[in-house]
């Protein structure tokens, strides 16, 4: 995923200045240099903070854990931080229209997800709470998750990678290209785990004469390497040739990386990443949701279990997959998915623009596969992981919530659960 | 790697296992320790299993984890910062030069010296502190004063690390030293003053965790600059720990002040006894306890004119706060600081040599830090539209060391005279009286979710816990 990539609309962290004790350890802790301050506040760069949470334990107060849905243009600038004597409120959903930063509702910004369903809509008129999806992201890893490695090459001393393969693995030939790069550190020591990401720092400096920051990508393959036994990952990155209105804008990392051939040197921080991570249980459900580049970390997940497989230690645990795309052609590795053994993993794919068949979005399939995910939410050995585009967060977290509740699971109990046991995960960006 | 190795009987990050003249000397202390703690450690707690936040390894994500212990098996042990191979010296003498692994020998009192000092520190404040769970204000308190406590152990052990693998023979029986010298006793007290006080009861607690700790956070932080690498790799790690102590000072006392306030606008009354007789701390005892412990901790900095701080910055050993920030040479030399004096019966500022008033420099670091927080106490009282205002006292007020030791100063920084001294003292530092006010406020109150009437429950619990969770099971 390519973090670089400006979504409408943001989770901003921000740091509660009346509980804050202004100690520093988050400043001191933050890899990537996003928090900064003055002698009223802490404040957090929300164009460098990458929501690692890499500072959220260590903070002994609590509020560094506060987040704000904001339109990306309107982001609370640290000037304004600096001011603050108490957080602002969330915004409305009016206000957050107003303010342009509206989720879209699917074509233009999110290939495969969709409008809120109109239950909820009804909700929200009916002016219950809003269903806030984020709450039910989990901060914690499953408890069979392996302990990762973090920060082992933080921004200030980046480690060398050399790139040993590079391929389109979407379609040839469709303006929308994702690419697959492997890079390989040789004896450098870069242990990651499927769900990890790493940073890439693009080379030069960006407008103002400043080095550019990493750009975060999820590693896609397994903890033992792309290719088995070797010391090397692979990355899953999607060539940004447009932003999310449509206009021309060129991916200074994306670019980048979809260009470097066999042989180049590469920048890299990292590895990042505590929480999202795959259960090690034999027994463990794993259900993927994603769509685009957020196939990276299901790709890791789903290898690591299939060679978990072939080697004879695995116990049955279901994998399920729900991928979108806005066409086959765009999804990324469709090709090797066609081969995975259906009593491997459940695979269900949506396209939203394929021309004659009517817009099909991951919930949509969700809640067709209401019954068998109904009983995986009962079951306190599965485990649910969402990634890609910002604007497909909530719809997908609606629809687990409708699948909870239509099967008479109490959602508020399930969703608290899932949090609480490291069961739910959202990445979205 | 900075994962903790908590198979060995000792939990560390420093490969203790290779080293076994180390291990053998580490495990002959670790008993004493063991029943330093059972005699002088939190009175009455052995079978309490306490919501406690244990290190598994130094990096953000390893030292926060939470489960329900004993204290007596918290996982104390050596835990070090990562280290940087080509770490360089960035002041003195020496900067540029490569960070000392070990201790050269021109260095090696004074680095001793250091480390005793501010080992001394760490189980002196244990030892203040053991009677206060007799009297927490409610379970979230109690665990909170745990917490701090076991930290204060494994700082002991932190600094008895260093003396043990770094200063020999003499390194041995400073640590034993350690375990002898006891807060407040007669004959064999703890090396500085305000380690000697009595913490009697949960304002004193606060105050002393705000201010005192924060003193801790200040010496940590110079000391996390040192040449001596070992020593730097160690305090830095401590210092995140130093910072849930001074968030329990700072929110407790915030806490004391939002239920003051809600008395006194319930009552329509700024009238001290009507306040107390509500069973809330007046806002004019709390601003005495201020003053005590304020100025009994900017004492801890040392004289304003110092040679050993001299020696110290310019061999390496002892750096300022942020040293890293500071855009000046890093050496100092020929550049002067402004510190008090008293002439003629008036406070005036002279220059001295900077290097010389390196103490003055860090106390002042402090005071500017502790000044922001009071402002955020200040905003509660705001808030809630109460017009008092808390201060922090002058410099010199109340001075015990330096050149305004003994001084007779107002809060406010007026000379005065015997007379007026002896005729104000009560309003200006805690009297017998208020100490015995404060003290018949202290019941016990332990029941998940409840709350002693002289303080406000916390905004929010720990690690997302609510604030009703069993912070402690009493056994």
């Amino acid at each position: 995923m390519d973090m670089a990539v400006e979504a409408g609309v943001i989770k901003q962290h921000l740091i509660d200045p009346e509980i804050c004790i202004r100690c520093n350890t988050c400043e001191a802790t933050c890899p990537v240099n996003a928090i900064t301050h003055d002698d009223n506040n802490y404040v957090v760069r929300a164009d460098i903070c990458n929501g690692c949470m890499a500072c959220i334990s260590p903070c002994p107060t609590g509020s560094i854990d506060n987040w704000r849905t904001m339109p990306v243009v309107r982001a609370y600038s640290i000037e304004e931080q600096f001011t603050w004597e108490s957080l602002p409120a969330e915004l409305s959903p009016e206000e957050l229209e107003a303010a342009g930063g509206a989720a879209d509702s699917g074509d233009e910004a999110a290939p495969a997800t969709a409008p809120v369903p109109a239950q909820a809509q009804a909700a929200a008129e009916a002016a219950e709470p809003v269903f806030n999806s984020a709450q039910y992201g989990a901060t914690v890893p499953p408890w069979s998750a392996a302990h990762a490695y973090t920060n082992l090459f933080p921004p200030k001393s980046p480690t060398t990678a050399t790139v040993v393969g590079n391929f389109n693995c979407t379609e040839a030939g469709f303006d929308s290209e994702t690419h697959h790069i492997v890079l390989d550190f040789g004896v450098v020591p870069f242990p990651v785990l499927e769900g990890q990401s790493i940073g890439i720092v693009p080379p030069g400096v960006d407008a103002i004469g400043k080095r550019h920051h990493a750009r975060q990508y999820s590693v896609a393959s397994p903890r033992n390497g792309e290719r088995p036994g070797y010391n090397n990952v692979s990355l899953t990155v999607k060539r940004v040739t447009e932003d999310h209105q449509g206009d021309p804008v060129r991916g200074v990392c994306s670019n980048y990386v979809c260009d470097l051939k066999v042989g180049d040197t590469v920048q890299v921080v990292g590895p990042f990443g505590t929480s999202f991570l795959m259960p090690n249980h034999p027994k463990s459900h794993i259900v993927m949701i994603c769509t685009g580049t957020g196939s990276a970390p299901m790709r890791a997940m789903t290898e690591w279990r299939r060679r978990l497989r072939k080697s004879g230690k695995f116990e049955g645990g279901k994998l399920m997959l729900f991928f979108g795309a806005r066409t086959q052609q765009e999804l990324p590795y469709f090709g090797p998915l066609q081969s995975l053994p259906k009593d491997f993993i459940d695979i269900n794919l949506a396209f939203s623009r394929t021309s004659g068949s009517p817009k099909r979005y991951v919930q949509d399939l969700m809640r067709e596969r209401a019954a068998d995910l109904a009983a995986l939410l009962k079951d306190g050995a599965s485990h649910f992981y969402v990634c890609g585009l910002k604007s497909m967060e909530e719809g997908v977290v609606l629809a687990l919530r409708d699948v909870a509740k239509e099967a008479g699971l109490d959602w508020d109990t399930v969703g608290a659960a899932l949090k609480r046991e490291g069961r739910l995960h959202l990445e979205t960006y | 790697m900075s994962t903790i190795n908590y198979s060995e009987k000792i939990p560390n990050n420093v490969n203790l296992g290779e080293d076994r003249t180390l291990q053998r000397a580490l495990e002959g202390w670790q008993p004493n320790f063991i029943n330093w703690w059972d005699d002088v450690g939190p009175e009455g707690s052995t079978n309490y299993d306490v919501y406690l936040r244990t290190a598994v390894s130094v990096d953000p994500q390893g030292w926060a984890q939470f489960g329900h212990v004993k204290m007596r098996d918290y996982r104390w042990g050596i835990f070090l910062n990562p280290g940087d191979a080509n770490r360089e010296i960035h002041f003195g003498d020496h900067k540029g030069e490569k960070a000392w692994q070990d201790v050269p020998g021109e260095h090696r009192a004074n680095l001793r010296r250091i480390i005793v000092t501010q080992g001394d520190t760490e189980p002196a404040s244990v030892e203040q502190q053991r009677h206060l769970g007799l009297t927490a204000p409610s379970m979230y308190d109690l665990r909170n004063l745990f917490q701090i406590n076991v930290e204060e152990g494994r700082h002991l052990w932190a600094m008895v690390y260093l003396l043990h693998k770094h200063f020999g023979r003499d390194g041995r029986e400073e640590a034993e030293a350690l375990l002898q010298r006891t807060s407040g006793d007669q004959d064999n007290p703890r090396i500085l003053g305000a380690f000697n006080e009595k913490t009697p009861d949960w304002l004193a607690f606060f105050m002393f965790t705000y201010f005192t700790d924060r003193d801790g956070k200040f010496q940590l932080a110079a000391l996390a600059e040192s040449a001596f690498d070992p020593l730097a790799r160690t305090t830095k790690f401590m210092l995140t720990e130093e910072a849930h102590h001074m968030f329990v000072g700072e929110s407790g006392v915030s806490r004391v002040l939002a239920r003051t306030a809600q008395v006194m606008n319930e009552l329509k009354t700024d009238d001290a006894q009507k306040v107390r007789a509500a069973g809330a701390i007046d806002l004019g005892t709390i601003q005495r306890y201020l003053n005590f412990h304020y100025s009994v901790t900017i004492d801890l900095f040392g004289a304003d004119q110092s040679s050993n701080a001299a020696i110290f910055y310019s061999s390496g050993l002892k750096g300022r706060y942020e040293e890293g920030k500071r855009g000046d040479d890093h050496v100092l030399k020929g550049q002067t600081y402004k510190v008090l004096e008293v002439k003629d019966g008036q406070l005036v500022e002279k220059d001295v040599p900077m290097l010389n008033a390196l103490n003055e420099v860090l106390r002042d670091d402090f005071i500017k830090d502790s000044v922001a927080g009071v402002g955020r106490w200040n905003k509660v009282l705001e808030k809630a539209g109460i017009p008092t205002r808390l201060v922090v006292p002058h410099k010199a007020f109340n001075r015990q060391i330096g050149a305004l030791a003994g001084i007779k100063m107002s809060p406010e920084g007026r000379v005065v005279n015997e007379v007026e001294w002896a005729a104000k003292k009560n309003e200006w530092l805690p009297s017998a009286e208020d100490f015995a006010f404060v003290a018949s406020l202290m019941g016990r109150v332990v029941e998940p979710g409840k709350f002693a009437g002289w303080i406000s429950p916390p905004v929010m619990g720990i690690n997302r816990q609510p604030v009703d969770f069993e912070y402690v099971r009493f056994g």
